[in-house]
C-alpha cells in the first residue's frame, strides 16, 4: 500500500499523458456507470432506452479499443462493433416501437407504473 | 497484497515510461484524447441529469458524435462513420421522433427521476460498479502496442464476406425481423 | 385320475375363483344360470378333491413326505416369495371337507335363495369363499396362507353383510371384520418376525430351521413368535376372548352361517395351528395356553349356551365351544383328534345349521325356539336329520362325534386332570343344551299358528347327505386309521379308553335325560330353576357382558383416546402445519417485496450480483491474470 502512495505526481501526469487501452477502458467504464445511473433512476421509457444505448456505446469502445491496442493483424474487435451497432439498432426500433404501444394501451410512459410482472 | 502493489508498478512503468518520452505527439494526442473524453463524458451526465428531455436526446447525440471521434483517433473511421450514421443520425432520429409522438405538452419536466432513495441507491450500485472496472483496469498490465492495420474498410469487408459471412447475414434477417417487429408493435395486432 | 387330480391340485382353488368370476361379471344377474355355474365349478374341485384324497391313500404321501409344487410368485433383491401347492393327508382331509360341505351349502342355497333377487351375487360370494379356503388349505408359506386368511375375511365381511339394507347386518359385518382383523395383525407381526429370523416362510424350510434354532438359542423368542401366530387363530377361531363376533355372524343367510361355522372361515384357524404345528409342538408354554384357551372357551360357551334362545344363537355358540375343543387337543398335543374332530364338526354342524335354516325358513324367519314346538309332526325330514346331529355332536356312540370327542378326552387325561374335567363338563352341557333344543323346537304340542311345513326337495338332499356324513365320518375315521394318516410326529394308538368313553356317554344320557325331564316331561320348572340359579343365569343369558364389556372398554379408552388425538391434531399437528404456512407467507412478503414488477429494481438486483462476481474475480486477480497468460 505503501507504495501506491509513494506515486509520485510526476509518475501520475506521466501515465496520464500517454494514451493507451487502460484509459478507454476507464472512459468506457465511466459512459456505462453513467448510462447504468439512468438506467436505475429515470421514469420515462424513452430515457430509459437512451440510457441503453449509451451503455452500448461503452461496450463498443471496448471492443474498439481492444482491437487497437492488440498486436495482431486483425479486425475482429471492429467487426464484433459492426454487429453489436446493427443489434442496438434493430434493439432502439424495437423498444420505441414497445413504447409506443405501452403509451397507447397505458396512456403513459412511466415504468415505474409498469408492474404487470408483479408476482 | 504484495502482488497487487507490483501490479500497480508494473502499470505505472509499461504506461508511461519516463519524462523523457514526453514530446510534441504525445502532447496532441493526449489532448485531443481528453478533450474528446470531455465531450462524451459530460453529454452522457447531461442525458442522465436533464430535465428535459429533448434536451437529453441532443446531448445523447452529442456524446455519440464524441465516440465516433474517438473511434476515429483509434485509426479505425469506418467505425467512427458508422457511428455517425447511425447513432448520430437514425438512432437520434428515432428517440426524438418517439419523444415527439409520445408527449405534445410541456417539455421543461419531462424527464423525471424516481425518488431520492432511488437514486441514491442507483449511484451506489453505479459507482460500485465503475470502482470493480476501474479496479479490474489497473490491475491489469496491458501492453500498448499498436500496429498499422492498414485499410480498415477493406479488411472489414474480407472477414464479413468470408469468415463472418454467417453472422452478417443473420444480423441482416435480424434487422429485417426487427423492422417488421416493430411495425406489428407499433400498429397494435388487434387493428389488423 | 387320481395322479391328475394330484398334479392338478391348484386347480381346486381356482375352479371356484372362476366361477366367482363369471358370474360375478357376466351372470350376476341370471339366478339359475349363476347356481348351475357354482355348483358345477365346486363338484368338479370335489371330485378333484376325491382324486387326491384317493392318490393320498394309495401313493406314498405321508404326514413327513408331503406333495409340493411351487411356482415363484414375486422376486424382492433376495427375497423370493413363491406360492404353490402343498399336498398331505391333512390337506387331502381338508380339501374333502370344505368341497363337500361347500357343494352340499350350494344345492342347499339352491332352495333357500329361491325368491331372494341377489341370488348370483350369493352364489358368486359363496364361490370366492370356498375358493380362499380351499387356497388356504393348499398354502405352501405362510404369506400365501396369510393372502388367503384374509380373503376369506373379505368374503365372510361380505356375506355376513349379505343383507345389507338391514342394519344388523352391516354392523355384524363390520364386527367381524374387525375382530377377525385384530386377530390378523397379532399374526401378522408373527409372520414378519419369521421372515426376519429365519429369511424365509416356507413351510417345509422352517420345519428343517426352527427345532434347530430352538436348539441353539431357546425358546424364549420363539415363544414370542408363537403366542403372536396364535392370536390369529384366536380371532378367526372364535376362541375367547375375541368370540364376540361369531354369535353375530348369523346375521348373514343360513348357508353362509353353515358355511363359515362348519367348514371355511372358523377351521382356518384351527388348521393353522395345525399346519404350523412344528412351531407350536416345540413351545410348551403356548401348548398350555392353546389348551387352556381352548378347555375355557369350549366350557365358556357352552355354559351361555344352555341359555340361549334362538335357534342359531344356540348353534353359534356351540360352535365356538367345539372350536374350543379342537384347540384344546392341539394343545395338549392330539394333532390327529383336533383334526379328526374338526372333519366329523364340520359335517355335523353343517347339518345343524342347515336343519336350522330349514326350520326358521319354515317358521318365517321366526328363530326364538320358544316360538316353536312339535315341528317333527310338520317337518319329518329334517326332524330326523336335526336328531342325527344332535346326537353326533352329544357324543352318543355310534355317531361321528363320539368317536373324535373321545380322542380329545383321552389325549386331554393324558396330559392334564383339570383339562379333562373342563372338557367332560363340557361334554355334559353340550348333550344338555343340544337336547334342549332339539326337544323344545320339536317336541311337544303343535301351535296353532304355527306355520311350518317341510321344504323343497334342494334343500332336503343336502341334509340327508350330511346327516349319512355324520353318522359313518367317525366310525369310518375311528376305524380305517384316522390317526395313521394325519399325526404329528409318532403315529397315533387308535384304542378307545372304556373308561372316558363310557363316563362320557354317561354323563351325555345323564344331560339327555335332565333336559327331557324339564322341557319334554315338565317334571321341573324351567322358569323356577332360573329363578333359582338367578344371578347366573342371567350372567349365561347375557353372554357374560363380554359385548358389554368391550363397549365400556371402547368408550372409555378408545373414544376419550380419540378425543385427545383429535384435540392434538386440531391444535397441535394442525397447528404446526398452519404456522408453517404462516411462516412461509411471512418470508414469502420479504421477497416479494423483491418482486415488485418494476424492471429497474430487477436490473439493481442484476448489477449487484454483477458486482459481487466481480469482486470475487479480483480479489482472484492472481488466477485471472494466469488464465489471461500475459496476451498484453
Amino acid at each position: 500500500m505503501i507504495d501506491i502512495f509513494s506515486l509520485s505526481v510526476m509518475d501520475i501526469v506521466n501515465w496520464s499523458l500517454h494514451v493507451g487501452l487502460a484509459h478507454f477502458l476507464l472512459l468506457a467504464a465511466v459512459l456505462f456507470s453513467i448510462g447504468l445511473y439512468g438506467l436505475l433512476t429515470k421514469k420515462g421509457i424513452i430515457s430509459t432506452l437512451m440510457c441503453v444505448e449509451l451503455m452500448l456505446n461503452a461496450a463498443n469502445i471496448n471492443l474498439v479499443a481492444f482491437n487497437h491496442y492488440r498486436p495482431f493483424q486483425d479486425f475482429s474487435g471492429q467487426l464484433m462493433a459492426i454487429f453489436s451497432v446493427a443489434v442496438a439498432a434493430s434493439e432502439v426500433a424495437v423498444g420505441i416501437a414497445l413504447a409506443f404501444r405501452i403509451y397507447r394501451e397505458h396512456g403513459s410512459i412511466h415504468v415505474d407504473e409498469l408492474n404487470n410482472m408483479k408476482g | 497484497m504484495n502482488e497487487a502493489v507490483n501490479l500497480i508498478h508494473g502499470v505505472v512503468n509499461w504506461g508511461m515510461g519516463t519524462a523523457a518520452d514526453l514530446d510534441m505527439g504525445t502532447l496532441i494526442d493526449a489532448s485531443v484524447f481528453y478533450a474528446l473524453m470531455w465531450v462524451s463524458v459530460l453529454s452522457a451526465l447531461g442525458v442522465v441529469l436533464c430535465k428535459n428531455v429533448v434536451h437529453s436526446a441532443l446531448l445523447l447525440t452529442a456524446s455519440f458524435i464524441g465516440v465516433g471521434c474517438l473511434y476515429i483517433y483509434m485509426s479505425s473511421p469506418f467505425i467512427g462513420a458508422v457511428q455517425f450514421l447511425v447513432y448520430g443520425g437514425a438512432v437520434a432520429i428515432l428517440i426524438v421522433m418517439a419523444l415527439m409522438l409520445t408527449r405534445r405538452d410541456d417539455m421543461s419536466e419531462s424527464n423525471p427521476s424516481r425518488n431520492i432513495w432511488c437514486r441514491v441507491g442507483a449511484a451506489v450500485i453505479s459507482g460500485l460498479f465503475f470502482c470493480c472496472m476501474a479496479l479490474v483496469t489497473l490491475l491489469t498490465p496491458f501492453k500498448n502496442v499498436t500496429v498499422d492495420l492498414g485499410d480498415s474498410v477493406t479488411g472489414l469487408a474480407d472477414m464479413m464476406l468470408t469468415k463472418y459471412i454467417i453472422p452478417f447475414e443473420v444480423a441482416a434477417v435480424l434487422l429485417l425481423i426487427a423492422m417488421i417487429g416493430a411495425l406489428v408493435l407499433a400498429k397494435g395486432a388487434h387493428e389488423s | 385320475m387320481s395322479e391328475f387330480a394330484l398334479t392338478h391340485a391348484w386347480l381346486i382353488p381356482l375352479l371356484p375363483a372362476l366361477a366367482f368370476v363369471v358370474i360375478g361379471f357376466f351372470t350376476r344377474l341370471d339366478k339359475s344360470i349363476s347356481a348351475k355355474i357354482a355348483i358345477s365349478m365346486i363338484s368338479v374341485s370335489f371330485l378333484l378333491a376325491l382324486g387326491v384324497l384317493a392318490a393320498v391313500i394309495s401313493g406314498p404321501i405321508t404326514m413327513d413326505n408331503p406333495l409340493i409344487q411351487k411356482v415363484l410368485w414375486a422376486k424382492m433383491g433376495t427375497l423370493e416369495l413363491s406360492m404353490g401347492v402343498l399336498v398331505d393327508p391333512m390337506t387331502a382331509m381338508m380339501l374333502i371337507v370344505v368341497t363337500t360341505v361347500a357343494l352340499l351349502v350350494q344345492i342347499y342355497s339352491v332352495g333357500y335363495m329361491e325368491h331372494d333377487p341377489g341370488a348370483g351375487r350369493f352364489f358368486a360370494f359363496l364361490s370366492l369363499f370356498a375358493s380362499s379356503m380351499l387356497g388356504l388349505v393348499i398354502s405352501v408359506n405362510f404369506l400365501q396362507m396369510y393372502a388367503f386368511w384374509e380373503l376369506v375375511g373379505v368374503c365372510s365381511y361380505l356375506l355376513i353383510g349379505f343383507y345389507y339394507y338391514k342394519i344388523s347386518a352391516r354392523e355384524a359385518a363390520k364386527k367381524a371384520f374387525i375382530t377377525t382383523r385384530i386377530g390378523d395383525f397379532g399374526m401378522l407381526l408373527g409372520i414378519l418376525l419369521l421372515q426376519i429370523t429365519f429369511g424365509t416362510l416356507d413351510f417345509m424350510e422352517l420345519k428343517e430351521l426352527v427345532p434347530a434354532y430352538i436348539w441353539i438359542s431357546g425358546t424364549g423368542f420363539m415363544t414370542v413368535v408363537g403366542l403372536l401366530l396364535f392370536i390369529g387363530p384366536i380371532g378367526k377361531s372364535g376362541q375367547f376372548p375375541l368370540h364376540v363376533w361369531l354369535p353375530d355372524a348369523m346375521e348373514g343367510p343360513t348357508p353362509v352361517s353353515a358355511l363359515i361355522h362348519a367348514a371355511t372361515m372358523v377351521v382356518a384357524g384351527v388348521y393353522l395351528v395345525g399346519r404350523a404345528y412344528f412351531i407350536f409342538s416345540a413351545l410348551p408354554a403356548v401348548m398350555t395356553v392353546i389348551a387352556w384357551i381352548g378347555g375355557f372357551t369350549a366350557f365358556f360357551a357352552a355354559t351361555i349356551a344352555i341359555t340361549q334362545r334362538p335357534f342359531k344363537r344356540i348353534l353359534a355358540y356351540s360352535t365356538i365351544s367345539q372350536l374350543g375343543y379342537m384347540m384344546l387337543a392341539l394343545g395338549v398335543g392330539s394333532l390327529t383328534a383336533s383334526m379328526f374332530h374338526l372333519m366329523t364338526h364340520a359335517f355335523f354342524k353343517a347339518l345343524l345349521f342347515l336343519c336350522a335354516g330349514a326350520v326358521i325358513e319354515a317358521m318365517n324367519e321366526e328363530a326364538d325356539i320358544f316360538k316353536m314346538g312339535g315341528l317333527r309332526h310338520r317337518m319329518p325330514t329334517t326332524f330326523k336329520c336335526m336328531a342325527v346331529g344332535v346326537l353326533a355332536i352329544a357324543g352318543v356312540p355310534p355317531f361321528a362325534g363320539f368317536f373324535s370327542k373321545d380322542m380329545i378326552l383321552a389325549a386331554a387325561a393324558e396330559v392334564s386332570m383339570p383339562l379333562y374335567l373342563l372338557a367332560a363338563a363340557t361334554a355334559f352341557l353340550t348333550a344338555f343344551y343340544m337336547a334342549r333344543l332339539l326337544f323344545v323346537a320339536f317336541f311337544g304340542e303343535v301351535r296353532e299358528d304355527c306355520p311350518a311345513h317341510e321344504t323343497n326337495s334342494y334343500m332336503r338332499m343336502p341334509l340327508v347327505v350330511l346327516a349319512v356324513l355324520a353318522v359313518v365320518s367317525g366310525a369310518w375315521g375311528h376305524f380305517a386309521g384316522f390317526g395313521e394318516w394325519v399325526y404329528f410326529g409318532a403315529v397315533q394308538e387308535e384304542h378307545i379308553d372304556f373308561m372316558i368313553a363310557g363316563s362320557s356317554v354317561l354323563l351325555t344320557l345323564i344331560a339327555f335325560a335332565l333336559a327331557y325331564e324339564i322341557y319334554v316331561a315338565k317334571r321341573f320348572s324351567a322358569h323356577l330353576l332360573a329363578q333359582r340359579f338367578g344371578i347366573l343365569y342371567t350372567l349365561s343369558y347375557n353372554k357374560y357382558y363380554v359385548d358389554e364389556f368391550y363397549t365400556i372398554v371402547r368408550n372409555t379408552f378408545v373414544d376419550k383416546l380419540g378425543a385427545v388425538l383429535y384435540w392434538f391434531d386440531l391444535h397441535v399437528v394442525d397447528g404446526v402445519v398452519n404456522g408453517l404456512a404462516k411462516g412461509v407467507g411471512c418470508l414469502s412478503c420479504v421477497f416479494t417485496a423483491l418482486q415488485n414488477g418494476q424492471a429497474q429494481r430487477y436490473v439493481a438486483v442484476f448489477y449487484c450480483g454483477v458486482i459481487v462476481l466481480v469482486a470475487y474475480s479480483v480479489f482472484c486477480a492472481v488466477r485471472i491474470l494466469n488464465l489471461l497468460g500475459g496476451a498484453f
